[in-house]
């Protein structure tokens, strides 16, 4: 085959494969769009059809309405939630995770299988036991009850080891020689070489807490203990066809994160084929 | 949702040639086990401790009031219960449905996006991992205005081309709310392969490929003899973690569904949180926990038997 007639259809191959993208592009960001818009839209409006496509008339009522129904307060156990289960499992994982890759100790290979094996059991297996646990310390219905199993999960530990594997053996072993506590070696030399996993596993972690919605179920339970994404299903069923406030909420409970995720969707890409591919 | 334990099968190799060179030092022992020591306590506390209480309370009668010990009759009594046995049905239709549909569309679209620039690049990815990001309380409020039967837009659509002149009951008639399902499923479903497989491709030996091609070979059979081959590692991890999440769908049934009609969209998942949360029958919720791990394990290994045979660990 000439390499013209392979580039002539290739090309329209190509072209018909990008059309075909972008209307599937369309069905993944209309929700999103429309969730948006429909947040400003008078509540009479989101039901109307055929559909109003922008809000011509915008309004704020639901945000008002949702801050009436304590969305602050869901907003601020989101955050509080989120970042400190995030600060926690990268306290958890680096010190963990640079041990298994670059130190030779007994037991090695048997924590780090034990740790992998965890990884691929459904987590909602042990979940009663969990709860009954959690309960008996007194954590039901309190912030800690969704943070504290969030930090037991291992994938943290496995992510970094991923990424400490790539740090040069004559680097930790100059360290040594020169006087360098573990701990000093930990903080001035893996922490600045693991960075951009330490930034993977950070954005991981706090956007899977802030969508962790199984475990914010089960957890908790009164009104003003509820997260944002919680705090907008129960509203789901409250107001079951008040499209306007919920939308106003789902825009509210996504916003946050999608920030998060832009800003940092490098280490985000990085980290994901980090984790899959072999290291 | 779990970016990657499949790397880690790989034997941690190299950690007996090194016993022999040297004893291992007791003074690195020590700090590793340091280091590992608030990992191993989450660890130890939140995921084995549940496991063995899960396991060991799966043959108890286990309510607020009774803890009997009945030996395997909640094992005996779940494949006599239809409910359960209709919700595995379900669940194994959900993902005997998404895992194809995940590879097959995610191949699809990074083979397309992977080649052009860095820009467009990262903007559909981006596009196809919104559902992930945004979580699915916030996918379910549109989507349950989509399929609401009489002002969600797809009934509208439909009956304003004349397909249909009865409004559809999509996730309350029988005969499609499992599909609804599986649609949503598969939105929020495709994000991390399309990431995975996009590096993928980048990561091929670009020399094989172009040598294929002088060789004459057309571009399918570049795809099905070269790259397909090649992008066999991610294949299987993509396959074995959407097996994963699908078995785990929980969160949209319960906002879109809640089982209905009829515990028609029921999942193992679903039932689980139903009997443990409202009915209370701990003992019958963790034998059902059990025989779902035991399950995807049982399909993980046949994915590794299936797409595993031509990868080196």
């Amino acid at each position: 085959m000439s390499s013209s007639r392979r580039g002539k259809r290739r090309s329209t191959g190509d072209a018909l494969a990008m059309v075909f993208l972008c209307l599937l592009s369309v069905v993944f960001i209309f929700p999103f769009y429309w969730v948006i818009t429909g947040g400003f839209k008078d509540q009479r409006l989101t039901i109307q059809l055929p559909p109003q496509w922008f809000p011509v008339k915008p309004t704020l009522s639901n945000y008002v309405r949702l801050f009436d129904n304590s969305a602050g307060v869901w907003l601020l156990n989101s955050v509080f939630t989120s970042l400190t289960a995030m600060l926690l499992v990268c306290g958890v994982s680096v010190p963990a995770g640079y041990v298994l890759a670059k130190k030779r100790f007994h037991g090695r290979s048997m924590i780090f299988a034990m740790f992998v094996a965890a990884m691929a059991l459904p987590k909602q297996v042990i979940l009663v036991p969990l709860v009954r646990l959690v309960s008996s310390w007194g954590f039901h219905n309190t912030l800690a009850a969704v943070i504290l199993p969030a930090v037991g999960w291992p994938f943290g530990i496995f992510l970094i080891k991923q990424f400490s594997q790539t740090i040069p053996g004559e680097i930790l072993e100059a360290a040594k020689i020169d006087g360098c506590s573990e701990l000093r070696t930990l903080m001035h030399i893996v922490v600045p070489m693991v960075k951009p996993g330490i930034g993977a596993l950070a954005i991981f972690t706090f956007i899977n807490t802030w969508n962790d919605y199984f475990m914010q179920l089960i957890m908790l339970n009164s009104r003003s203990r509820l997260t944002l994404p919680l705090g907008v299903a129960t509203m789901q069923q409250e107001f079951a066809t008040n499209y306007g406030v919920l939308m106003a909420g789902a825009t509210l409970a996504a916003l946050p994160i999608l920030i998060v995720f832009f800003v940092f969707q490098q280490y985000f890409t990085q980290g994901i084929t980090m984790g899959s591919v072999k290291g | 949702m779990d970016p990657g334990y499949r790397g880690a099968l790989k034997p941690t190799g190299g950690s007996s040639a090194w016993h022999k060179r040297r004893p291992l030092e007791l003074r690195e022992t020590l700090v590793s086990y340091a280091f590992l020591l608030p990992a191993l306590a989450f660890f130890g506390v939140f995921v084995v401790y549940p496991i063995l209480v899960g396991v060991f309370t799966s043959f108890f009668d286990y309510t607020m009031r009774k803890f009997d010990f009945v030996g395997l009759d909640n094992y005996i009594r779940l494949f006599g219960d239809k409910i359960f046995l209709k919700s595995m049905k379900n669940t194994i239709l959900l993902v005997a449905g998404a895992v194809p549909m995940v590879v097959i569309f995610s191949v699809f679209i990074s083979s397309t996006i992977y080649q052009k620039s860095p820009l467009v690049r990262s903007l559909f990815r981006g596009v196809f991992y919104l559902p992930v990001v945004t979580g699915t309380v916030s996918v379910t409020v549109v989507w349950k205005w989509i399929f609401d039967p009489f002002s969600g837009v797809l009934n509208w659509v439909l009956q304003s081309a004349g397909l249909t002149d009865q409004p559809i009951m999509w996730l309350g008639d029988r005969r499609y709310a499992l599909w609804a399902i599986l649609a949503v499923l598969f939105t929020t479903s495709i994000g991390q392969p399309v990431v995975l497989y996009t590096a993928a491709l980048g990561n091929l030996d670009k020399s094989q490929i172009e040598a294929a091609e002088i060789d004459g070979a057309s571009d399918w059979q570049v795809f099905r003899y070269v790259k397909w081959p090649g992008m066999m590692p991610t294949t299987l991890y993509v396959a074995v973690i959407t097996t994963i999440n699908s078995f785990q769908c929980f969160s949209l049934i319960q906002l879109l569904t809640s089982g209905g009609p009829n515990y028609n969209t029921s999942t193992v998942m679903y039932l689980l949180y139903e009997r443990a949360f409202k009915l209370m029958q701990f003992g019958y919720a963790n034998a059902m926990g059990v025989v779902l791990a035991v399950v995807i394990g049982i399909i993980s290994i046949l994915q590794f038997r299936v797409f595993g045979s031509n990868v080196e660990y």
